[in-house]
């Protein structure tokens, strides 16, 4: 990163904070109410997004996140019904994007389906599952996970209330997306991960394991995405809906490329999504700004498309070389 | 029937044969008998010229959506972005439709047609032309363009052009005027006929024409065709405004032909059931006609297996997906089947979100 593009991301935080403790002075509910829902809505991103990047930094595209939190919402929200626990739960969830992860490299890097189409099948088929098995009449049963107050740390005014007053995954989530930067920054398996994706010749010259390596990193990456999932239907909304995931496994993967696939970037990005998302939520709440709903409803969709096309106009990133290309050993 | 065509066919048939009866097991495992549901699929989508008249209907708009993914498949792009082209297409034909009174038929009808084709188009060339400029992934901005579509056209049938004859609270327009109205004759739609002949149309400039070529070559080596002079970017965005025309002009058939107005959400899953269609027909526009009659029929029948056989009709979209996977990896169905097939060409499309 260049010092100038440092300096300039240093003054927009600067402003950002300004910014919000200026609004937090004249409006403190409106304030806490939006950075909160940022933050919620920031969660599921960044879980798809960190699911993305393992899947990209092994040289795999994974369109599938949107099935994969769709189903595993569905599998988490429905063994949580019937069992009354939310700790099943969240590990049928994660088990359910495990399977996942590992049948699109089944497909894809198995079959050497296109990746495209792979991640595609995963979600027709969880719109499908889900519909079919779908049973209006359940209900979660118990409560969904309610926030913890972090001891004194939650009477922070506006900090405490956005960041540590939050329920349990939102606390595993932040410390997941720590544990996966360090691993895939300072490890063997980081260090091994990224070279399959930019070079797998040279991977495999060195003894690598290419396609095993593959398999294993996208059926982990699926888990994330299942704990996202999870997340979604136990945590953030407390029931399973049709279709409830609602596009943010597509927004995932372009906060993962907004986040230039590194956790920090993407948890960065996913909170900027977030807030969009959050914004949007308060307008159509709240009626002093006459904007009809379905513009504010736009704005996440059409904060992505710009981010997306600006990111490949000023060449501020660059995709893993291998990536979306099957791999044979010759 | 010649032996290149009859090997090209057996990929697609046994997917959908295996479909099916993978389909029938998760039937039986809701308690259900699957022949009765299977049965009752035929007679609701067969029987009359009722029956027949929906699958038709049914197959028009998924005819489109499998062209419009289809022929950006020439090129190497993937439109996902089907739902929102259609939604467009079907909201600004359903505009002129009931918008302007006192023309002709012959006048009248044509306009709102190319009303719809002309505004999806611009919809899906956005994509093609971002992905042109800026290297923007065609699929996270068709994504991202079917919410905004699905955004706008709510807006627009519930704001400036509500229906507000009567107290309904459904966002949707007011009746077009008869002058844009597709006829039905008998149990056949105009719509309908339509279709077949934009995709005898796709085929003809996909094969027969220097731009279709153009197309393919992009598809087939991007540097080959930027060495040989194709202008990569114009391509690229033609193709997906050609792509998003398809689409629109699906759902301008489906307000003029069916619905006679335009409602919020109409159908919402259309673009991903293009996807299905193209690739059962393996990017063969003349083979998306029987490949989106197939469905059509399946989308006919559900309403009937659901009522005699109890089975929920979200079964069709798990064959589907299941379909899909078998047509996608044919290597599972040479490895069950144990045939040979040489002819399949398995389909790549692009790679990268960004780099050019």
């Amino acid at each position: 990163m260049t010092s100038r593009r440092r300096a300039f991301l240093w003054v927009l935080v600067a402003v950002l904070i300004t910014l919000i403790f200026g609004f937090y002075s004249i409006n403190s509910g409106q304030t806490t109410a939006v950075l909160a829902g940022t933050v919620r809505a920031a969660t599921l991103l960044v879980l798809g997004a960190i699911c993305g990047m393992i899947c990209e930094r092994s040289g795999i595209v994974n369109i599938g996140i949107e099935g994969q939190f769709l189903m595993a919402a569905f599998s988490a929200f429905t063994v949580t019904s019937l069992t009354g626990s939310l700790a099943l739960g969240v590990f049928a969830g994660i088990a359910t994007g495990l399977v996942l992860g590992w049948l699109l490299a089944a497909m894809a890097v198995g079959l050497k389906v296109d990746q495209i189409i792979a991640g595609t099948v995963i979600n027709i088929a969880a719109v499908g599952l889900t519909s079919f098995f779908y049973d209006r009449s359940r209900s979660l049963g118990v409560g969904k996970y309610s926030p913890i107050e972090l001891g004194s740390l939650a009477d922070i005014p506006l900090i405490g209330r956005v960041f540590f007053s939050r329920p349990l995954l939102t606390y595993i989530t932040i410390c997941l997306i720590v544990l996966v930067h360090i691993a895939m920054f300072r490890s063997v398996w980081g260090m091994r991960t990224r070279a399959i994706g930019e070079h797998p010749g040279a991977a495999d010259t060195v003894g690598i394991r290419v396609l095993r390596l593959r398999y294993f990193n996208a059926t982990l990456a699926g888990g994330f995405a299942g704990f996202g999932g999870a997340y979604l239907a136990l945590e953030a909304v407390g029931a399973f809906s049709r279709n409830m995931s609602g596009g943010r496994g597509f927004l995932a993967l372009a906060v993962m490329i907004f986040g230039r696939r590194s956790p920090f970037g993407a948890y960065a990005a996913a909170l900027f999504f977030g807030f969009a998302t959050a914004l949007q939520n308060q307008f159509q709440l709240n009626s002093t700004f006459d904007i009809p709903t379905q513009f504010v409803g736009m704005l996440p969709y059409v904060v992505t498309i710009v981010v997306v096309a600006l990111s490949g106009l000023f060449g501020s990133m660059r995709d893993p070389a291998a990536l979306g290309q099957t791999y044979e050993k010759s | 029937m010649n032996k290149k065509l009859f090997r090209s066919c057996v990929t697609p048939v046994a997917a959908v044969a295996l479909g099916l009866i993978i389909g029938a097991i998760l039937i039986a495992s809701q308690g259900s008998s699957p022949i009765t549901a299977y049965q009752a699929m035929l007679v609701g989508g067969l029987r009359d010229s009722d029956a027949l008249l929906r699958t038709f209907q049914k197959a028009t708009p998924l005819i489109f959506g499998g062209l419009a993914v289809a022929f950006a498949f020439k090129a190497g792009l993937f439109n996902i972005g089907g739902q929102g082209q259609l939604l467009i297409g079907a909201v600004f034909a359903a505009g002129v439709g009931f918008g302007l009174d006192g023309l002709p038929m012959v006048i009248h009808l044509p306009l709102a047609l190319i009303a719809g084709g002309l505004a999806a188009a611009i919809w899906g060339g956005i994509a093609g032309a971002l992905k042109a400029t800026s290297g923007a992934h065609e699929v996270i901005v068709t994504i991202m363009l079917n919410f905004v579509a699905g955004n706008l056209t709510d807006w627009l049938s519930s704001s400036p052009w509500k229906d507000n004859s009567g107290d309904r609270i459904i966002a949707r327009t007011p009746p077009i005027e008869p002058s844009a109205e597709i006829p039905t004759w008998g149990a056949l739609p105009v719509g309908f006929l339509l279709a077949i002949l934009v995709a005898i149309m796709c085929w003809f400039v996909l094969e027969r024409t220097t731009f279709g070529f153009q197309v393919k070559s992009v598809g087939f080596n991007k540097d080959a065709a930027r060495y040989s002079g194709i202008r990569i970017g114009v391509i690229t965005a033609s193709t997906m405004a050609i792509s998003g025309m398809l689409a629109g002009f699906g759902g301008a058939v489906e307000s003029l032909g069916v619905d006679g107005r335009f409602e919020a959400g109409v159908n919402v899953g259309l673009g991903f059931e293009g996807i299905t269609i193209a690739l059962l027909a393996r990017a063969n526009p003349i083979a998306v006609i029987p490949a989106g009659l197939l469905v059509g029929l399946m989308q006919a029948g559900a309403s009937r297996m659901q009522f005699k056989a109890d089975v929920a009709p979200e079964i069709i979209d798990v064959i589907q997906a299941l379909i899909l996977f078998f047509v996608a990896a044919p290597t599972i169905l040479r490895w069950i089947l144990r045939f040979q097939n040489q002819t399949d060409e398995d389909l790549k499309l692009g790679v990268g979100w960004g780099s050019k």
